[in-house]
């Protein structure tokens, strides 16, 4: 095929497009978009949800290895009810605009995964404490959005708590702090900090 | 008639024999527990809850902690228990501050942080669970740690 000829088709494909359809009724071309919009968007839907459970998080060695053998450990993953929160309920949001912002931010988590970045426990854990900077400040900004989706500070029976949690809850939500303020370190192993760090982060 | 006579004996001989050595339990540190029964599994106690310090019972005794710390993490990164009871946050969680000799270290250097040796608490600070005393013991604090 040669180039003039490809151009050609281009050109035509495109003033079939532009122009009125003469020979299907307007009832058949909606139904034909609405038929495939719902394919597209079904298929869209499907393919993202495919993304967000936890086996595909720790098909990757990085997650696998490091952060899901710390989750294991902790209370999201077993206690006394058998409730469990997943990777994808604390860190993906469960809104859909939300949801799609942080599928796309998720692009730079393929690009280093090409790099390499955190390939070795090693390199994880020189890591460690900017990627938990970042997993807080997001939390921080959202107001522990993916927190709150479990845990409402509005359904918290104070009466039910213990001494030391009831107190230093009211005394906080009164502070306007949110969750992440406090509870760090809790499905994953806290960073190495020193006493500047210590510091910023209230630890 | 004699063969009958003879096997009776062996076997009568048997079954004493049988009966005194079920009566020889052998009677371990673990308590009275025949080789042929299954031990019965002992209670899971229950760690206890919040409350306020507990008295000790003479000078030296390292405080009893008087609440849960399932899952507190004390390791070379960080130690859960210092979020609260370190100089830096003990007014603000209302917690017991550590004391001054934590920061002492073996050489005798007063140090600006948890001195290494003083640093996993756990190692002489423990919770305590609703149990009844494994022996019998009268031991009672001096008077001047008595409280009226």
């Amino acid at each position: 095929m040669t180039e003039e000829t490809q151009a050609n088709i281009i050109k035509r494909t495109w003033q079939l497009l532009c122009h009125p359809c003469t020979t299907k009724s307007l009832l058949s071309l909606l139904s034909m978009g609405f038929v495939a919009g719902i394919i597209f968007w079904g298929g869209f839907n499907t393919a993202m949800e495919a993304t967000n459970n936890e086996t595909f998080c720790i098909s990757c060695h990085e997650m696998e290895e490091n952060v899901y053998q710390e989750y294991k450990q902790t209370i999201h993953y077993m206690n006394r009810t058998g409730v469990r929160a997943t990777c994808p309920d604390c860190h993906v949001p469960k809104e859909w605009v939300h949801k799609f912002v942080r599928k796309i931010q998720a692009s730079n988590e393929l690009y280093h995964k090409m790099l390499g970045s955190i390939d070795t426990p090693e390199k994880f854990e020189a890591k460690r404490l900017e990627l938990a900077k970042h997993v807080w400040a997001s939390m921080k900004k959202t107001d522990s959005r993916e927190c709150r989706n479990c845990h409402d500070y509005e359904s918290m029976d104070y009466g039910e708590q213990s001494r030391r949690s009831s107190r230093l809850h009211q005394k906080g939500f009164s502070n306007g702090q949110t969750c992440i303020d406090c509870h760090k370190g809790i499905a994953h192993q806290l960073p190495y900090m020193d006493e500047a760090t210590h510091k910023e982060t209230g630890l | 008639m004699k063969i009958i006579n003879s096997i009776t004996f062996i076997l009568s001989f048997a079954l004493i024999c049988f009966s005194l050595l079920s009566f020889a339990d052998v009677v371990s540190l673990r308590g009275h527990n025949p080789l042929d029964e299954e031990a019965k599994i002992p209670t899971l106690k229950r760690w206890q809850h919040d409350r306020e310090p507990i008295a000790r019972n003479y000078l030296q005794q390292p405080p009893i902690i008087p609440h849960k710390i399932h899952r507190y993490t004390i390791d070379r990164r960080s130690n859960k228990c210092l979020t609260c009871h370190s100089w830096r946050s003990y007014k603000e969680s209302g917690a017991t501050k550590i004391s001054l000799t934590h920061f002492r270290d073996r050489d005798g250097n007063e140090l600006s942080s948890v001195a290494p040796r003083r640093y996993f608490c756990t190692q002489c600070h423990v919770p305590q669970v609703e149990a009844p005393p494994l022996i019998e013991n009268q031991f009672t604090p001096v008077d001047s740690l008595t409280q009226e």
